[in-house]
């Protein structure tokens, strides 16, 4: 059998998605960032809205997801993505509208942002990375890092008395009669990877029906500012993360 | 005396530490002393540099765009730094890693096995100490009780029993250091 | 007792904060200053003098922390790099309105936007010119080594508590980034003075205090219009600060501030060298400018070159300085470009001797 009789297309089992560029990932190795990028490219690819969507990319290690994204993107300033977003949709309420923010830029400086776009219930989709620090800027801490979780701003351990506590947005955000589908997912292993987009596919698919918010939190990892291997960064998030912010839906929609 | 020297390699090379223990060496021997970081994404695992600056007099510029000495530990600072020498100057590369050599013959060349040295002595951590140790053989700016004081204050304290190995290692740097070029015997 | 360190820009200023006495810090992240208060969470000031240290949510509750904080008459301060700079721009305006004391560090970098982490000084215009809304002015300091940034530190705290006005050391990312000898001042007390014009609570027998920048009358906005420029006129008068490096018997002249007067300085000395006499004057404290200064010193030269990290800022200072008696030219590199000193020698030599 020759080489060209394997590389064949019905032989192919993995494929890189249309909707992401070749551009190499800037991404630590081991980053979750990448699988996530890549599940939201795969669901716009498979939904067939490649030419109807537009993306808004944060201030934080994502920042360059537009050059990732094969898909109309804007770059929002610190936090302010959801209102961004918003001023998209309003004005093109045809088009498939996300976000996909870092827990620094979604949970402290756009906190407002991120709850007045789920309050009004805005018809976009926000794709949430907790990874519970901020890599970017060199591991600080951030709204979501654990209680007693070291960073460089809270090197020894995020003391709640005068840091104050994690903020769990996804739950928070849930409570606001304008989201409408809202779920914490994860990615670091093939199960997880196959739920969580299967959630941002269903998430993308009801912005057609002008019901409100959908919010895909995706509770992610960063070997980087966490200081560890990235097997080691994995097991730390089953271990920890996982039992502060539980995975699973948080509010479907009615049937 | 000016010394102005810049230190380019890969990030965790120990460049940026390798030009703080020089100028904390320079202020034990009463010197005026400036470090200069290159900072920025370009520090993650990609290339970094720092500019040290040992001089009798008050510092003027903190960034320079000639050294008097390149110390270079891959090859795209050496591509990038060769040409920075000063004329006269002095160049020491790491062979490890080295696949084009320095072509200039206006300067003094210098190279260094530190890698391998580091292998032999259990430790690469001691790395950057055995290319400073060469360094410091070729131009003996600093006395070596300083750079040990120096060394006592970048490090914390738990790890000062730490020490006699860099001393080791900066011996080691001194007598491995082979000279390529020099303008001495031109 | 004086203390000598080598350190870092950005920690000798968190350490300088400490033992300026500042009550309180709040901040939050952004490269290239972040270190600051890596370092004061690091070093925990709680422990040493009381002073409190909080990671905000963004730059915009910061320096409203700031307010609040400094309308009780604490000594507050905050830092921050450009982006986050132009988010306290509000904050700051009703700082300036509300005249509270306060000390605003920009650790700048390069703009418009996002821009680069890179060290620039393009944000001369808005430290000095306004950046805010309303008439309103900020004392700016610029160091130009590790050493003013902790002495401007104690400084700014002075000045700002003299003219209960804000104050702006405009640092950039070389001097935040970069490691010099540092000799420490001593450890100065926190605020405990009750002002009469703080929050600290009704005493008896007294009206209750209001800090507010609001005045529904014209009129009285006017009246506080007014205050504020008499103020603004008696800063002028006492506070210009500046160097000059060998404009004895200079033919020609640089103008420059922080970092890039440095880089300046070298190359003067690379100018004299070569038998070309050139002095360079260094503004310490950008508003109030040395306007008179430089009019005074460009009487003796035949031309200035103002060589600033941007693409022409101080320049229009400097010009009015000289009200159009001396030809003034500009060399800049921007966006986190830093000029060589061979480049400003080579500036100076086609745009001011050769022109
Ligand atoms: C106004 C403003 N303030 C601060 C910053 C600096 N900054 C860049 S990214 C970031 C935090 C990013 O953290 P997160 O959102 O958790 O994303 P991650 O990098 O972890 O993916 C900060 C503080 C900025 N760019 N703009
Ligand atoms: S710093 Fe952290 S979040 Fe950023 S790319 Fe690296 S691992 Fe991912």
């Amino acid at each position: 059998m020759s080489e060209n009789n394997i590389i064949c297309h019905d032989n192919l089992v993995y494929d890189k998605t249309r909707v992401m560029t070749d551009k190499v990932l800037h991404y630590c190795p081991g980053c979750g960032h990448g699988t996530a990028h890549r599940i939201l490219a795969e669901a716009i690819d498979e939904l067939g809205i490649q030419g109807e969507t537009i993306g808004v990319a944060p201030v934080g290690c994502s920042v360059l997801a537009y050059y990732y994204f094969d898909v109309d993107m804007q770059e929002a300033a610190h936090g302010r993505a959801p209102a961004v977003a918003t001023g998209i949709r309003r004005v093109m309420p045809e088009k498939y509208v996300f976000t996909y923010q870092g827990d620094g830029d979604l949970a402290a400086i756009g906190t407002a942002e991120t709850i007045h776009a789920c309050n009004r219930g805005e018809n976009i989709l926000i794709v949430f990375i907790n990874n519970g620090i901020y890599g970017m800027t060199g591991g600080q801490m951030a709204p979501t890092t654990l209680p007693g979780m070291k960073s460089s701003t809270s090197p020894r351990g995020r003391d709640t008395s005068t840091m104050g506590n994690p903020l769990k947005m996804t739950e928070l955000v849930a409570q606001l009669p304008g989201t409408y589908f809202v779920t914490r997912q994860a990615v670091h292993a093939p199960a997880n990877v196959r739920k969580a987009k299967r959630a941002i596919k269903k998430a993308l698919d009801y912005q057609k029906l002008n019901k409100g918010t959908c919010f895909v939190e995706i509770v992610s990892n960063c070997p980087s500012g966490w200081k560890m291997t990235p097997t080691q960064s994995n097991k730390w998030m089953e271990e920890n993360m996982f039992p502060f912010y539980p995975l699973g839906d948080i509010k479907v929609p009615e049937k | 005396m000016t010394e102005e020297i810049i230190i380019a390699g890969f990030g965790g090379q120990g460049v940026l530490s390798m030009g703080q223990i020089l100028c904390y060496s320079g202020v034990m021997q009463g010197k005026e002393v400036s470090w200069m970081p290159s900072y920025g994404p370009e520090m993650r695992g990609g290339t970094a540099n720092c500019t040290a600056i040992i001089s009798d007099r008050q510092i003027s510029s903190p960034v320079l765009n000639t050294f008097d000495t390149a110390i270079v530990l891959n090859q795209p600072s050496l591509d990038k730094f060769e040409a920075a020498v000063k004329p006269g100057g002095l160049l020491i590369y790491e062979e490890n890693g080295i696949t084009r050599k320095p072509e200039r013959t206006d300067i003094n060349v210098f190279s260094i096995t530190a890698y391998d040295e580091s292998v032999r002595m259990n430790n690469t951590k001691v790395f950057n100490m055995i290319v400073i140790g060469g360094f410091l053989k070729v131009r003996p700016i600093i006395e070596l009780e300083n750079v040990i004081k120096g060394l006592e204050k970048v490090l914390p304290e738990r790890y000062h029993h730490l020490i006699p190995l860099n001393k080791k290692a900066i011996h080691q740097g001194m007598e491995i250091i082979k000279e390529r070029h020099s303008l001495n015997q031109a | 007792m004086k203390e000598l360190r080598l350190m870092k820009g950005n920690e000798a200023l968190a350490e300088a904060a400490i033992r300026a006495g500042a009550d309180a810090y709040f901040g939050y992240p952004i490269t290239p200053q972040s270190e600051v208060i890596e370092y004061l969470m690091r070093e925990d000031p709680a422990r040493r003098t009381g002073m409190q240290v909080l990671q905000a949510e963004s730059e915009i509750a910061a320096i409203n922390m700031v307010y609040g904080a400094a309308a009780c008459g604490k000594k507050a301060i905050t830092s921050s790099s450009s982006p986050g700079i132009s988010l306290k721009m509000e904050g700051i305006s009703y700082i300036a309105g509300a005249e509270l004391p306060c000390v605003v560090v920009n650790v700048v970098r390069g703009g418009p936007g996002l821009g680069t982490i890179q060290p620039s000084q393009s944000d001369y215009f808005q430290a000095v010119k306004g950046g805010g809304h309303g008439d309103y002015k900020l004392i700016v300091l610029a160091p130009a080594t590790v050493q003013e940034s902790v002495d401007f530190v104690k400084l700014a705290f002075e000045l700002a508590f003299k003219y209960r006005n804000p104050v702006m050391i405009l640092s950039d990312g070389i001097i935040g980034q970069m490691m010099e000898k540092v000799e420490l001042f001593e450890q100065q007390p926190r605020s405990t003075h009750e002002y009469e014009w703080a929050t600290v609570g009704k005493k008896e027998g007294r009206d209750s205090v209001i800090v507010t920048s609001l005045q529904l009358q014209s009129e009285e906005q006017e009246k506080v219009n007014l205050r504020l420029q008499a103020k603004y006129r008696e800063v002028e008068k006492n506070e210009v600060r500046f160097e000059t490096y060998e404009c004895e018997d200079a033919e020609y002249l640089f103008a420059a501030f922080g970092s890039c007067a440095r880089i300046t300085r070298k190359a003067m000395e690379m100018a004299r060298a070569r038998g070309i006499r050139v002095g360079l004057i260094r503004p310490q404290t950008l508003y109030p400018f040395p306007y008179d200064d430089i009019r005074r010193l460009s009487e003796k030269v035949k031309g200035i070159l103002t060589v600033e990290m941007n693409a022409g800022q101080m320049i229009e200072d400097v010009r009015l300085a000289v009200c159009g008696e001396t030809p003034v030219e500009h060399f800049g590199r921007f966006g986190g470009m830093i000029p060589s000193p061979d480049e400003i020698l080579e500036a100076l030599e086609q745009k001011i001797i050769g022109g």
